[in-house]
């Protein structure tokens, strides 16, 4: 016990530079936190993803379209439950800045494969009912202050115009991996506008959302529906919707490197710092240490000394980062949601922030810790002296 | 100032010759190597110290009184020569048996105090009872009971920032008798006091010294503070100058 309020009266010796150093851990454990939750949040669509479900799109690229009549051929496969097709819509509301997904979707099929979407039995008939209406995320109505019966207008980047929704249910997440940030629409809406405005473009669909019954034949499948469309004018590219969706993140993997990179520096920038505290603390206690040594203490008591005031700070810096964690990522989460849909700390992350803190702690405690337990009594002692 | 009181003196309470001793130094040298340089600082000093007696140590600056204090207590190595104290030759001992035979036997008190200034004075004293197979009630209830002894226990939740260095060197005393170690060792305890503090502090070795009989090895510049001693010893470049009178007795 004594030995305990050894340690922690230790920490009161340089108030400002012990405060000085478990503010820097507390940032740089906040930082570490806010990053690894941002390159969660690049995951969570892959997270979110269902191992019974597949997408089918053009082998060439996504922005090449398929025959919406695919979608028959598609369900005949052996192990097929549902087909549903969307595509990848890209209004903006009045400008850019008011960035949110949206897509043209098969209705019915759609919030059968995705049960993780929860909407009220009601609204999802008003919906279903209206062909002009609309599905929206809880996160998004927020975002806009939007309600059930508001119209919403998007401007059309890839199919030009102006295009009249009305809100007619608002879904939330069974999960806190589901994105609230969609805007979902009956894809019927969007192929009959394109029949009469830009025939060429119409009964093409940009991706097929497959339901199977067995995540194990996902592989099987995929091979025979990519087979069935071989050597047909729009080759097939059949693949999970983990894999789908972990094709996006590959496309920005470098940012991804970058921030875990970064996250890892920042880590080593504060264990520099941390030494040089738990250094200065040690050199100038040599004397003290020198005579403890001489009342009998063993040289390994000295360096649980050093190495427990060490892991003290860094500690303490370390409840201090994780507690500001969750309220910082959330105001931060909400200023990006456009981008990050799901901007969650998960318990992962906050397990690698103590696992690091406490990492740190130590390591900035060894040297010094190893120093003092081979001090030289007489030597020390004497230049004290 | 006259030495410790007549029944604890070399001649009346100090040890008959035929009692064995409580240190015996034989035959020690050291040096140490600065650079590329050796410089003896012993010279085959030979010396004992009788159970209960008083001795301080005189001679000027890099005589090497101190580094003799040292190698008595064990926290420096003799290069030849041996040491024995209490029965035991300290010189055979490795690290950790010289650490566990200090904390058992050994008393320090320092010049400079060295107390810890985050712990007060309670805690200060208490921390060398940490080796010991004491309970902490057991450790604080010896801690205070030494504080009490030098008169310090008012003073116990006080941090030694708190405390004048006459009371910093009681309560580096009471951290040294705490163990109640078979002898005390002081490197010039009165070095950085005034004259009054000086003179508390020379009474209450006396008192230890007389009361609980412990030996005491002094190591002082101070003629005054040597004078209350049972005997002086001089050294001179590493060499014991004068002739133990008790040989001549």
């Amino acid at each position: 016990m004594l030995t305990l309020v050894f340690i922690l009266k230790n920490l009161s010796r340089h108030k400002l530079r012990n405060t000085l150093t478990i503010v820097g851990i507390a940032m740089s454990v906040l930082s570490f936190g806010l990053l690894r939750t941002t390159v969660d949040a690049w995951y969570a669509g892959v997270e979110a993803s269902s191992s019974t479900r597949l997408i089918t799109r053009n082998s060439i690229s996504l922005i090449f379209s398929l025959p919406i009549s695919y979608g028959d051929r598609i369900r005949g496969v052996e192990g097929v439950t549902r087909v549903c097709q969307g595509n990848w819509f890209g209004g903006e509301y009045i400008d850019e800045k008011n960035f949110f997904p949206n897509f043209a979707v098969e209705p019915r099929t759609y919030f059968e494969l995705y049960p993780e979407f929860v909407l009220p039995v009601d609204q999802k008939e008003a919906f279903l009912r209206d062909r002009k209406g609309c599905v929206i995320g809880r996160k998004l109505a927020d975002r806009f202050g939007w309600k059930i019966g508001d119209p919403v207008t998007l401007k059309g980047t890839i199919y030009p115009g102006d295009w009249g929704f009305t809100i007619r249910a608002i879904y939330s997440g069974r999960d806190k991996s589901a994105d609230e940030t969609q805007l979902l629409f009956h894809w019927d809406y969007l192929n009959e506008t394109l029949r009469k405005a830009s025939p060429r473009q119409a009964d093409q669909t940009g991706f097929f959302i497959v339901g199977i019954r067995d995540a194990e034949n996902a592989a099987g499948i995929s091979r025979t529906l990519d087979a069935r469309f071989a050597n047909s004018l729009a080759e097939t590219l059949t693949e999970t919707e983990k894999a789908f969706q972990m094709s996006f993140v590959t496309m920005s993997e470098a940012i991804v490197s970058a921030i875990q990179i970064v996250s890892s520096l920042v880590l080593v920038i504060i264990m520099a710092v941390a030494a040089n505290t738990m250094a200065m603390s040690a050199r100038e206690r040599m004397g003290e240490f020198a005579a403890l040594k001489a009342l009998g203490f063993g040289g390994w008591y000295l360096a649980m000394l050093i190495l427990g005031e060490s892991l003290a700070i860094a500690a303490i810096g370390c409840a201090l980062g994780c507690a500001l964690t969750f309220p910082v990522a959330a105001a931060f989460g909400d200023a990006v949601s456009q981008y990050f849909p799901v901007f969650q700390v998960s318990g992962a992350t906050v397990l690698l922030q103590v696992f690091s803190a406490l990492a740190v702690g130590f390591v900035a405690g060894v040297v010094p810790a190893l120093r003092a337990r081979s001090v030289g009594i007489a030597e020390a002692l004497r230049r004290l002296g | 100032m006259t030495s410790c009181p007549a029944e604890t003196t070399l001649g009346s309470a100090a040890p008959e010759a035929s009692r064995s001793p409580v240190i015996e130094v034989r035959e020690v040298s050291k040096a140490y190597t600065r650079g590329q340089q050796t410089v003896p600082v012993l010279l085959g000093v030979s010396f004992r110290i009788e159970p209960g007696e008083f001795l301080a140590l005189m001679g000027p600056s890099g005589s090497g009184k101190s580094t003799l204090l040292n190698l008595i207590a064990g926290i420096d190595r003799v290069d030849s020569g041996s040491i024995m104290v209490g029965g035991v030759d300290i010189t055979t001992l490795d690290e950790s048996g010289l650490a566990r035979w200090r904390s058992r036997s050994v008393g320090f008190i320092f010049q400079f105090y060295n107390l810890i200034p985050v712990l007060t004075a309670l805690e200060n004293v208490e921390l060398p009872l940490l080796l010991s197979p004491l309970s902490g009630r057991q450790r604080r209830e010896h801690a205070k009971a030494a504080l009490a002894l030098v008169g310090l226990a008012d003073r116990m939740d006080h941090r030694p920032n708190e405390l004048s260095g006459g009371q910093q060197q009681r309560t580096a005393i009471a951290r040294a008798i705490v163990t109640d170690p078979d002898i005390l060792v002081a490197d010039e305890p009165t070095g950085d006091l005034d004259r009054a503090s000086a003179k508390e502090i020379l009474d209450l070795m006396c008192g230890l010294n007389k009361s609980l009989g412990k030996t005491i090895v002094m190591v002082t510049h101070d003629p005054k503070a040597a004078e209350r001693a049972h005997l002086v010893r001089s050294l001179e470049k590493g060499v014991l100058t004068d002739a133990d009178p008790r040989l001549h007795s």
